[in-house]
């Protein structure tokens, strides 16, 4: 994976420190601490994809160090809301820690604020050339992204407090995918930023999350599509928790690619061209995330077939979100082709990977909107 | 000649990008048709949506099941092809160039390169080759030394693997489209086109289904149902095919033990499962099992998953209700669900036909509180703290079990009814819903029975009888001026209260409050009509207290004092007697009692294309991964005798980290090649 930094030779292994030991340290022992705590919740499958997040975070945590602070402090956040808790839901109205800061819904409020707050910094820093603003938007980013997880993570608790049949992993409706959509696209932003060593594409990337975070808002106080709700015996399975992640790494991938599509046709027409990075580095932070979204939503797609043939019998029936799935992945599959065999640049990839935002935006929101089939899991 | 140039511009073109791009796009477009029209629909509901005229033309075009019509398979068929010339075009040259290092390339050449730079050497050729040879395999190429007249090349190379990406993840498009076509329905297409197999209509006896319209054991793949009511057992399974279905014979028998369906407290379902019993006819040996959502079973090579399940004839006890005036009491009969009875008695003529039964339903029972005016912080308020707490105030309950029928008259027009079995609460007090509706689309209005005080509709029903008969209202009348008027009031006053209430009844009997409303709207001016509405329902409900006051002492009842309960009593059986008048049937059927009976519904298949699919779909990650993610590159270092030397670099992709790459490997290789030079090596 094309993840280790280029600059210094051989494998990423040997620039493995105390701190990523340490840090796979932790991981071992939280996996084995949510086993021997919730073990029971957790059939084979549950147990053998937790033991493969051990390794995924580690060597995340290993190639993109700041990537292990983040994940520390959400555990941390989250653990520390759990004891809170302490197994009583209603202590969510009494303890301050928990009403005003790290119950999940609270925890997902901040990170709803944080987000905007930072897309406000990023234009700040961009418009006026402000060092100290992008960093505050870097800042406010990566402290949204560690609520956004912790709220999860504690939403994931409270389902269980709920019921012990009630709970499961928050990514089964439109609402919990939404904010996981917002935190991928956030920590995927995270990285191209470090990687690229420069803060000028937040002010982009950071638009559509919050357009995301937006509809989140508005899905909550006037639907209240925030309650927990139990699964439909379709979703009760251990598929939901690999397919919809990986899912969501291609939407969040997508979408930041399209931001940054725009980016790079601003200042190709001169917009913006002085303060933004050059259109070489904006191209290329397009090409690495579309390649990324399209791997991830390969494998989201073989998997949700996977699925599909254990819980409706067949992996693939042109069913409304399967189809739009497969025009997505068509897309992307051009696109790609165009620029690897073709070897085209410029402003028409970018236009296109615009486009397809759109397309994406359908096959995530549209479908469950305008058109009905099996895989309707959140209505407007 | 000039054929030969024809079939390889065709093999030209089908290979091409270009072409494949546009098969791409084309899918994708084509692909949208069948999201935005529902696929596989009975062929009515088609006819319906687009009309005669339209309808016979969308058919032809297969709109209704894209995805297997012809043209589509077209189009898959020749992006299999065109992935396969590709890979066919590709292939040689790919490995040529895999296994080439190219130490043989030209020094003008490798000058040409986007990244390439002239260094220095101060070693003799032969230890410079040798340390720079342990570089390349130290930082991971395969290298080969070409020797040549004035030095040595050093080609190296990595990442060729990138290449076999291209051939997997192409391949892979290809196995896919192959094993979803044996799984899609060409394989019982051509069953039907040579075997001479024909679909039927679906409402018969499966015993008279004939063979043509049989798939036997030999079908390699089929997807079908198989429907099994609990103790029941089945060994076919139901193909939908366009406007028909199709028989499909199964090795082996499925007795269904029991289905178990489980709900949340929200009324949201949680688990279906079947327990069945699987007898294999050719070996009489048998298993048990229990399938359920996510949980298929696999016997003989078929898949079962369970797919739906369905009322499997409940048995329901009914209690009749013959609302016509001076109609006898009660009558029981008992209805299965999914059959329909015949009531021809004391001049009904009648056809219930039992449509569904639920067991139980959950409904919100809270009342709508008009929203205060909240400030913005309390909303926020309201949303912070766990995801669990409901912020509008919920009420679920189970009111308890509901079915629904049709009554059909002898003139074959039928009217809906949707009855719940146990009274439910409405502004604190409790009624019997009957629900009725003239058409399928309309919503069911209900009619509200009230319940007396001993918590039984029986009240009503007295009540009702005696306000519709007429031979009563004239005594209903005389007790009512009566009561009203006292025993001083003169006879002219009391002649004319008893007329009013007689005639009062009299038109509530046609037709309830309507008939009323318009006596009333025809006689009385525009200005004094609320006064006189209120004037009729005061007598209507002195003369409801009457006749029931009239009919208890007639069946040796206790009298009753009139308060507020009874008041609201008589007003609410007022409302569902004029309500009743318009219920377009002289029939109530309350439920007494039901034996419930579910009946699971298991999808089995046979996939032949499964493997291949899923092992296609293997290849297709492993290729894009390898594709996107193993960077091939080619490193060249020229040494020359006369100590010039030249570095270049190629990628098979322009990125950004090339250049990086490059000049990485350019600072050490001159680092190596003239020590004396470089920069101190860094730790």
């Amino acid at each position: 994976m094309d993840i280790a930094h280029s600059g210094t030779p051989s494998s990423p292994l040997r620039r493995v420190g105390l701190g990523d030991g340490l840090f796979a340290l932790a991981l071992v022992c939280a996996a084995g601490f949510a086993l021997s705590q919730y073990g029971a919740f957790m059939d084979i499958y549950d147990k053998a994809i937790l033991a493969a997040v051990v390794p995924s975070l580690a060597a995340i945590g290993w190639a993109w160090k700041p990537f292990r602070g983040f994940l520390v402090a959400a555990a941390a956040l989250a653990l520390l809301s759990i004891t809170l808790y302490g197994g009583d839901l209603a202590r969510a109205e009494q303890a301050f820690f928990l009403k005003y800061l790290i119950s999940s819904q609270t925890a997902i409020m901040w990170m709803s604020a944080l987000f905007f707050i930072a897309t406000g910094a990023y234009w700040i820093g961009l418009i006026a050339r402000s060092d100290f603003a992008e960093k505050t938007g870097s800042a406010l980013t990566w402290s949204a992204v560690t609520m956004g997880t912790t709220g999860l993570l504690v939403r994931w608790y409270e389902s269980y407090l709920i019921g012990t049949d009630v709970g499961h992993i928050p990514i089964s409706n439109l609402y919990e995918v939404f904010v996981l959509f917002s935190l991928i696209t956030g920590l995927l932003y995270l990285y191209y930023e470090g990687h690229y060593a420069t803060r000028r594409m937040g002010a982009f990337v950071l638009l559509v999350i919050s357009a995301a975070v937006a509809f989140l808002l508005w899905y909550t106080f006037s639907r209240e599509a925030q309650e927990i709700q139990p699964l439909i015996p379709a979703l009760q399975s251990y598929w939901m928790k690999v397919h919809v992640p990986a899912n969501f790494i291609g939407y969040g991938a997508f979408a930041l690619a399209a931001m940054i599509g725009v980016a790079d046709l601003l200042v190709r027409k001169g917009i913006l061209a002085s303060r933004l990075p050059p259109a070489e580095v904006l191209d290329d932070v397009m090409y690495k995330a579309i390649a990324i979204g399209f791997a991830f939503f390969t494998i989201a797609t073989i998997l949700g077939a996977l699925w599909a043939a254990e819980a409706w019998g067949t992996y693939w029936q042109w069913d409304p979100k399967e189809t739009w799935a497969f025009i997505v992945w068509l897309n992307y599959a051009a696109w790609l082709h165009i620029r690897l065999t073709k070897g085209l640049r410029g402003p028409m990839l970018a236009w296109w990977a615009v486009i397809g935002l759109v397309v994406t935006a359908f096959a995530f929101v549209g479908v469950n909107m305008f058109l009905s089939g099996l895989h309707s899991y959140g209505s407007l | 000649m000039r054929q030969r140039s024809t079939s390889r511009a065709f093999y030209e073109l089908i290979s091409s990008m270009r072409f494949a791009i546009s098969l791409l796009t084309i899918l994708g477009i084509a692909s949208i048709i069948g999201t935005v029209l529902k696929q596989n629909e009975p062929y009515n509901n088609y006819l319906n949506q687009f009309g005669p005229y339209w309808f016979p033309f969308f058919e032809e075009l297969g709109l209704y099941a894209v995805y297997n019509s012809a043209w589509f398979l077209l189009i898959l068929a020749f992006l299999v092809l065109s992935t396969t010339a590709c890979i066919v075009r590709q292939t040689q040259p790919m490995l040529k160039d895999m296994r080439s290092f190219r130490e043989h390339a030209k020094e003008a050449s490798l000058a040409a390169f986007q990244h390439h730079e002239r260094l220095h050497t101060a070693l003799p050729t032969d230890n410079a080759a040798q340390k720079i040879q342990a570089y390349l395999a130290a930082n991971g190429f395969q290298s080969r030394s070409g020797t040549r007249e004035d030095g040595v090349l050093l080609a190296a190379k990595q990442g060729s693997w990138t290449r076999v990406g291209y051939f997997l993840a192409h391949s892979a498009i290809v196995l896919i489209c192959i094993g979803g076509l044996l799984d899609g329905n060409l394989p019982l297409k051509m069953q039907m086109a040579l075997g001479g197999k024909t679909t039927t209509s679906g409402n018969q006896l499966i015993s008279d289904i004939k063979p043509e319209s049989r798939l036997g054991l030999d079908n390699w793949s089929f997807r079908g149902n198989v429907f099994i009511p609990e103790g029941k057992s089945s060994n076919v399974a139901i193909l939908n095919v366009k406007d028909g279905i199709l028989l499909q014979d199964l090795p082996f028998t499925v007795s269904l033990r029991k289905f178990h369906l489980e709900h949340y407290s929200t009324g949201m379902p949680k688990r279906f499962a079947s327990d069945i019993l699987i007898t294999d006819k050719a070996s009489g040996k048998s298993v048990e099992k229990t399938i359920e959502v996510n949980k298929p079973f696999e016997f003989d090579g078929i898949m079962m998953y369970q797919a739906s399940f369905e009322d499997g004839g409940s048995r329901l006890h009914l209690l009749g209700h013959d609302l016509r005036s001076g109609g006898k009491g009660p009558f029981q009969t008992d209805a299965t669900v999914g059959e329909a009875i015949k009531l021809k008695q004391d001049g009904l003529d009648y056809t219930l036909e039992l449509g569904s039964f639920r067991p139980f339903n959950i409904e919100n029972m809270a009342n709508e509180e008009p929203a205060a005016e909240t400030s913005k912080m309390a909303t926020l308020e309201k949303h912070l703290g766990s995801g669990a707490r409901s912020v509008s105030k919920k009420d679920l309950r189970n009111v308890g079990p509901s079915f629904e029928y049709k009554l059909r008259d002898s003139a074959g027009q039928a009217r809906e009814y949707q009855n719940y079995m146990l009274p439910i609460e409405q502004d604190g007090a409790w009624y019997m819903l009957a629900g009725m509706r003239d058409t399928p689309a309309a919503p069911f209005r209900f009619m509200r029975i009230p319940m007396d005080q001993d918590g039984k509709p029986d009240s009503w029903f007295t009540i009702r009888g005696m306000l519709l008969d007429k031979s009563r209202h004239a005594e209903i009348a005389n007790r009512f001026v009566t009561t009203a008027l006292g025993p001083d009031a003169g006879e002219t006053v009391r002649e004319r209260l008893r007329e009013t209430t007689r005639k009062t009844l009299e038109l509530f009997a046609l037709g309830g409050f309507e008939s009323l409303g318009k006596f009333i709207e025809s006689t009385v001016p525009a200005a004094e009509r609320d006064k006189a509405a209120d004037v009729f329902v005061k007598i209507l409900e002195g003369s409801t207290w009457e006749a029931w006051k009239l009919a208890r002492s007639a069946t040796g009842q206790p009298p009753l004092e009139l308060d507020q309960k009874l008041g609201r009593l008589l007003r609410d059986s007022l409302n569902a007697t004029s309500d009743s008048l318009h219920y377009g049937a002289p029939l109530y059927f309350q439920l007494a009692s039901f034996e419930e009976v579910r009946a699971t519904v298991l999808q089995v298949t046979r996939s032949p294309g499964k493997p291949v699919v899923y092992f296609g779909s293997l290849l297709l990650v492993l290729g894009v991964f390898a594709m996107l993610y193993i960077r091939e590159r080619r490193l060249f270092v020229l040494i020359k005798h006369n100590g010039d030397a030249l570095v270049a670099l190629s990628a098979n992709r322009k990125s950004m980290d090339v250049e990086e790459t490059f000049q990485r490997h350019r600072k050490a290789i001159a680092a190596l090649l003239d020590p004396a030079t470089a920069p101190p090596a860094q730790s």
